[in-house]
């Protein structure tokens, strides 16, 4: 009840806050949004489903190009050019997962490593430079005012972004409470006991690959819209693997924690810039040390990101006062990572 | 002809560098059936060392040993302070910590030597040896090295007691740690040995590629290729599919694909070998008893 609660509130701050916001902070906003997207369909694969994928980076890529060519190239409405583009790379992931599932946990990871730093030569790829825009990329026009109603650019490009990521967070929840959840969850965490429990893991672990690049490829195609073009050099390893440690951060297997390891992978370049001043052009390097400090640091500390850490908190005494006080729970019962 | 023997001579030299990085890489699996993603960026850190040190008005060879050495040293502190606490989690866990190894080391080239691509000295200028038409002096020079390192390592691990110690500790713990080995440290030393051959292959990869920091993307990309394509478990086979790797790659970029997408030809050979034959060329077959 009380997580409801919290829930809508942040709702109700985020919708009316673009009324209050600067152009600038708003974007940076908005791609928290588009980030969290993203990284939601990561942590369903990687944190419920257990497949480590490092290669998220290419579906947000699919995503973006394809919706940016179906809007420039074919005149598509945006709001029916990013659903083209998740779809297909709900098929793309749908068959990616067919190989994937032979692979066991580290070849996947070096399957999915492979396909993050050959995907930015495949977008620069000659023959497609007709659709692709070569090295150069796409330009994408900004959205229009949301139902002509008087709004900003930025305003616009907020809403829908907020918009798409309730609808995507909702479904994302209820598909992990449901039988689904249930499922992805039992094969990730013991999957010969799935499988004799009837689950076919096959479909499962297949469907849930596409299911995942469906939610990079829309936050691909909103990143498109929101940025104004796309181009191959923004889609290389370096966005793959902040995506894993935006889940690492936020928490593995945690659907409110991916809104924390957003904010983290969109502010962390942003201070370490700012740094600059003091330490020169080198300051390019902090973010990357700050990542991999923090990713170190969390699986030995925290393995359940700051979704976990709050959790513990919420097991400590004084929450549960304020709990049996209120009468009300406040934080879900912890969720499990595979140990074997 | 000429163009192809030119082609394919280029491939065998950058594929004595993917034969070696895939060499440590299968070291560490052998030990932990881990790999190591950090692999690549720890070989450009040592290359920067070296690099560090030619600056500074020191010789070559003498640069090379130091960053050998020291590259050793740093290998065996990576697994002491970083890897060994991971050693009982789950397999997500550790490649998420190689992950951060890599960003860290990553991150220090670019603090402490910049981001702007510099170029790498070779010991080996001048004239092609033998007077041959297809071969550049350090493209010559850089196979050498490669099967200098696969001698040694071959050397090492067939005639001394410390390398039958090793792999006592690799393929059986628990009963060589009951005859006394100890196991801790062989890893150490695994790490330790990875490192230093990932130093010499950065050495020879630079003045290829250029010296920045995220010149061993593509390399250890291509290691991996290698690495699966021979079977992860096997070292020899990572060394014959390191070098078939670097020669695969360059003719079919120069004749079928095209340059500019070379980069694929490593994810079609590791999706395709793990789809066709999972153990790769010389691998074992794992069987999982349930």
């Amino acid at each position: 009840m009380a997580a409801r609660l919290l829930w809508s509130l942040a709702f109700v701050f985020a919708a009316v806050a673009p009324l209050f916001m600067s152009g600038y902070h708003l974007y940076q906003f908005a791609q928290v949004l588009i980030y969290a997207i993203a990284l939601l369909g990561l942590n369903l694969l990687t944190g419920f489903n257990g497949q480590l994928s490092l290669g998220h980076g290419a579906f947000f890529a699919l995503g973006g190009y394809g919706a940016a060519i179906l809007i420039v190239k074919l005149g598509l409405p945006y709001w029916a050019a990013i659903p083209i583009a998740g779809a297909a790379c709900f098929v793309a992931g749908f068959l990616f997962g067919f190989p994937a599932l032979h692979f066991g946990g580290l070849y996947l990871a070096l399957a999915t490593f492979a396909l993050a730093v050959a995907t930015p030569q495949m977008l620069a790829y000659k023959r497609l430079d007709f659709l692709t825009g070569g090295s150069q990329g796409v330009q994408v026009p900004k959205p229009g005012p949301l139902f002509g109603l008087p709004m900003t650019v930025d305003q616009s490009v907020f809403w829908l972004c907020l918009a798409v990521a309730v609808v995507l967070f909702v479904i994302a929840g209820n598909l992990i409470r449901g039988r689904v959840g249930r499922a992805i969850v039992a094969i990730r965490d013991h999957p010969i006991a799935a499988e004799s429990m009837g689950v076919d893991a096959a479909l499962y672990k297949t469907v849930c690959f596409g299911i995942s690049a469906l939610y990079a490829g829309i936050a691909g195609g909103l990143d498109a819209v929101a940025v104004g073009f796309v181009s191959p050099e923004s889609f290389g390893l370096a966005l793959s693997l902040a995506f894993l440690v935006g889940i690492v951060i936020g928490g593995l297997a945690s659907i409110p924690g991916v809104l924390f390891g957003a904010v983290f992978i969109e502010f962390v370049p942003n201070w370490a810039d700012q740094l600059t001043v003091y330490f020169g052009e080198n300051a390019k390097a902090l973010p990357g040390a700050v990542y991999g400090l923090m990713m170190i640091a969390m699986m030995a500390v925290a393995p359940m990101g700051i979704a976990g850490l709050l959790r513990s908190l919420a097991r400590a005494r004084v929450f549960r006062k304020l709990e049996r006080w209120s009468g009300a729970r406040l934080l879900a019962a912890p969720p499990r990572l595979n140990e074997d | 002809m000429t163009e192809l023997l030119h082609q394919l001579a280029s491939g065998l030299a950058l594929g004595g560098v993917y034969a070696i990085t895939a060499l440590a890489l299968v070291m560490i699996f052998q030990a932990t059936q881990l790999v190591n993603f950090a692999q690549g960026e720890m070989a450009m850190f040592s290359t920067y060392l070296a690099w560090a040190m030619l600056q500074n008005g020191w010789s070559y060879w003498t640069a090379f040993a130091t960053a050998v050495v020291l590259s050793f040293v740093g290998g065996v502190a990576v697994e002491r302070l970083v890897v060994r606490p991971f050693a009982h989690a789950p397999i997500l866990a550790s490649v998420i910590v190689f992950i951060g190894l890599s960003f860290i080391f990553n991150a220090l080239a670019g603090f402490f030597f910049g981001y702007s691509v510099q170029s790498f000295d070779t010991p080996f200028d001048g004239r092609p040896w033998f007077g041959n038409k297809f071969m550049s002096a350090h493209e010559s020079g850089s196979v050498l090295v490669s099967l200098i390192v696969l001698a040694l390592v071959y050397l090492f691990f067939r005639f001394t007691p410390l390398g039958l110690a090793m792999r006592a500790a690799a393929q059986n713990p628990t009963s060589a740690r009951l005859v006394g080995v100890r196991v801790g440290w062989m890893l150490a030393l695994g790490w330790g040995l990875a490192a230093a051959i990932g130093a010499v292959a950065g050495m020879m990869a630079a003045p290829i590629v250029y010296l920045d920091p995220n010149m061993m993307g593509g390399i250890l990309l291509y290691a991996f290729a290698g690495a699966v394509l021979g079977g992860i478990d096997n070292p020899w086979g990572a060394v014959v599919g390191g070098f078939t790797v670097g020669v695969a790659e360059n003719l079919l970029g120069a004749y079928v694909v095209g340059e500019e997408v070379k980069l694929s030809v490593a994810l079609v050979i590791i999706i395709g070998v793990l789809v066709a034959k999972p153990s790769g060329l010389f691998g074992r077959r794992i069987v999982a008893r349930v």
